[in-house]
């Protein structure tokens, strides 16, 4: 036979278990208690809220811009549940809800996108990465970071986030092909939320998923409902386990969408349609959830509310912490710091040459 | 005289040359649909006017976004690409310092490159050092790239189009905080020579060489240092390679001293070599040792106290200049 299909190792399934309305499909139904699960909805309705508190602040001038995450909680929440402390995260920038999960605080975000450094401090004995600005750079120290843990002997794993428009990056392909070649515990979560800034997803490639992209690399890769917790947080789990018994990468494509704007500094209206986004509305991550909580009597309308009550209360005084924090951080020559271990004699000179000027300027 | 922001004059430059010449096509993330309704940037409205074929979005893609410049430009159209922003450089970079800027020299001046790289820099938006950080002086010690960095929104017009014309790689650098700096622009067609600088400001007492934002500062000081009787020259470099050293050497000839200004880090910064020339070229007619005003070694820091007093301001080069005056 001169020509015949090549069978492939792997084939792309597409998972989704709970449905818009919530209904779930027993098969498929994680087996976790319910306390995970009411730590589940906590986590993607903070996100939520916080994201919502975050973009009032923005537009009253009190904090700079930064990356809503509206729309994106399940594929978030879901993949870093899957996570253990010692575990990794190398998020892009548009991760707040896996962040928190995962530790930070919240005064912390907002101070970052106040634009205080001090707010992208790794918390105490937790395993995050700062945010990344340049597009899917990020995968290549996800891959780094997996390949010492195998050096290492340890059993951690790094799981690392970037969008639709990072696999159009060469980064990203490198870092695939590098853990596929070598092996190593990591997990690729693309989180595709059909846009790219302007550009939509349908013009960033012309593959039918981007899953498929880890199959090129000898990496298996998987599709899901992005907006279903459960199917992300299976999917991860199941990618976490595999890597962390030493079976190498995977890829999960989490197909969901940006609800809200690229960043604080764009007008959507001038490249979509109102009507594109409605459509999305009726898929919302956290309302089909708490329709499946319902269902299972693990949630009750009041119920939620104190969650929202309590929540609120929470980020009223990050709020005002993280304020607090900034005018203790506005002192310029704080700049200095951080640059490296210790102030080289170069750079002495230079802070203390703006120390200089700033008593001139207070005199 | 129309008054233009420098976006605007990058686009006025690029629309002319796009009319005058079908080779002339643009590139590059959003350069076509944009995020922003904002008149003041540079592609606005060039999909609208010149369709898909010739104003081209990509994916997020440096490398491929560069590389597509070289191969296009090889095969003899004129493109014009976009990196969002400086920092981004790093990841077009092989395809520009390893391939546009070598590949004349490789081929025994077969090929050629008539490229240019628009790149968006400069700090003062809050957005952080993965956002800006100015690299010309990198790009600069890259044999075989031009580099512009225009300070004005007229010379930004006559100077794209002059890169458009020229049959080398050119990078040309706009700092963004000067599109919405409207200025005099002429409206007719008019091309300013890359490689030119121009003194933008006569004075007898001390030269400050400077480019791009920074020239907005030089100025600002001069007029201050006048009121107490120091007259400052102002040279506009406008172009860091070529170098017009000519123009750097007689007017530090003239003045006898030297105060180098710019936004970019000190360390291995442009003004190393400007100081480097006036020392070699110029040394008797000294009568102080030079200055240098930059930014600090560090990342740009994003809160908006600490990145003001990050960028070089007039005060600085103030104190500057009467060191040594
Ligand atoms: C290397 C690089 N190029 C361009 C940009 C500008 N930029 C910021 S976000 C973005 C789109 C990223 O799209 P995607 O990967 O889908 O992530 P999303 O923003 O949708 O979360 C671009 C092009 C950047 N930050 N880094
Ligand atoms: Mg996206």
């Amino acid at each position: 036979m001169p020509r015949q299909e090549i069978e492939l190792p792997y084939r792309i399934d597409y998972l989704s278990i709970l449905d818009e309305q919530g209904k779930v499909d027993q098969d498929l139904e994680p087996d976790v208690d319910k306390d995970f699960l009411l730590k589940l909805h906590r986590g993607m309705l903070l996100g939520r809220r916080f994201d919502e508190r975050l973009l009032q602040l923005q537009r009253q001038g009190r904090m700079g811009t930064f990356a809503p995450i509206t729309g994106q909680e399940a594929a978030q929440i879901g993949a870093v549940a899957a996570l253990e402390d010692s575990d990794w995260l190398v998020p892009s920038f548009r991760e707040m809800a896996a962040e928190i999960w995962r530790g930070k605080t919240m005064e912390n975000v907002i101070l970052l996108y106040a634009g205080y450094n001090e707010g992208g401090a790794i918390p105490d004995g937790l395993n995050n990465l700062p945010i990344a600005i340049p597009v899917g750079t990020q995968t290549l120290h996800a891959a780094g970071i997996a390949y010492a843990m195998k050096y290492r002997q340890e059993k951690h794993v790094a799981m690392v986030f970037f969008g639709d428009g990072a696999t159009s990056e060469g980064d990203f392909h490198e870092a695939l092909n590098f853990a596929g070649v070598f092996q190593v515990p990591v997990v690729f979560v693309c989180q595709n939320n059909h846009w790219a800034i302007s550009i939509p997803r349908s013009k960033q490639t012309r593959s039918k998923t981007l899953a498929q992209k880890a199959l090129a690399y000898g990496v298996p890769g998987i599709q899901v409902d992005g907006n279903d917790v459960l199917a992300v947080y299976s999917a991860a789990r199941e990618a976490v386990e595999r890597a962390r018994s030493g079976d190498g990468p995977s890829m999960i494509e989490c197909v969901t969408y940006r609800m809200s704007v690229h960043t604080t500094a764009d007008d959507p209206k001038r490249y979509r349609r109102e009507e594109d986004v409605e459509g999305w509305v009726a898929k919302d991550p956290i309302t089909r959830f708490e329709k499946y909580l319902k269902s299972r009597k693990i949630f009750t309308d009041k119920k939620i509310e104190a969650i929202e009550a309590e929540i609120k209360q929470e980020i009223k005084e990050a709020v005002e912490r993280s304020e607090k924090k900034m005018e203790e951080l506005g002192d310029p020559l704080l700049m200095f710091d951080h640059v490296f271990a210790e102030l080289p004699p170069y750079l002495r000179e230079q802070h203390e040459e703006l120390r200089k000027e700033l008593r001139q300027d207070s005199t | 005289m129309q008054q233009l922001g420098m976006g605007q004059a990058v686009n006025q430059a690029l629309r002319e040359e796009m009319t005058r010449d079908e080779r002339v096509f643009i590139a590059g993330e959003g350069v076509g649909v944009s995020i922003h309704d904002n008149p003041m940037l540079p592609t606005a409205d060039l999909l609208k006017d010149f369709g898909v074929a010739r104003v081209k979005d990509t994916p997020v893609s440096e490398a491929a976004i560069a590389g597509l410049a070289v191969g296009a430009a090889v095969s003899g159209l004129r493109p014009v690409v976009e990196i969002m922003f400086n920092p981004f450089f790093t990841l077009a970079s092989d395809m520009i310092v390893n391939h546009a800027a070598k590949l004349r020299y490789l081929s025994g001046g077969k090929s050629t490159f008539p490229l240019v790289v628009r790149i968006k820099t400069g700090a003062g938006f809050g957005a952080g050092c993965q956002h800006a950080h100015n690299l010309e002086a990198w790009v600069a010690h890259c044999p075989g790239l031009k580099v512009v960095m225009p300070s004005t929104p007229a010379d930004a017009k006559g100077l794209l189009k002059a890169a458009i014309r020229d049959d080398n790689p050119v990078v040309f650098i706009e700092d963004m905080m000067l599109y919405f700096v409207p200025e005099p622009v002429p409206a007719e067609e008019y091309l300013t020579p890359i490689g030119k600088a121009e003194v933008k400001r006569q004075g007898r007492d001390v030269t400050v060489v400077t480019w791009s934002k920074m020239l907005g500062v030089a100025l600002k000081a001069a007029a201050g240092l006048a009121q107490e009787g120091i007259e400052a020259e102002v040279v506009d470099l406008r172009t860091l390679v070529p170098l017009d050293r000519e123009t750097i050497i007689s007017s530090v000839r003239k003045t006898g001293r030297l105060v180098v200004l710019h936004e970019a880090t000190r360390t291995g910064g442009f003004s190393g070599e400007v100081c480097a020339l006036v020392t070699e070229e110029a040394f008797s007619s000294l009568k102080a040792p030079f200055r240098r005003v930059t930014g600090p070694d560090i990342p740009v820091p994003v809160s908006p106290p600490l990145e003001r007093f990050y960028i070089p301001d007039e005060e600085q080069l103030i104190a500057a200049v009467k060191e040594i005056v």
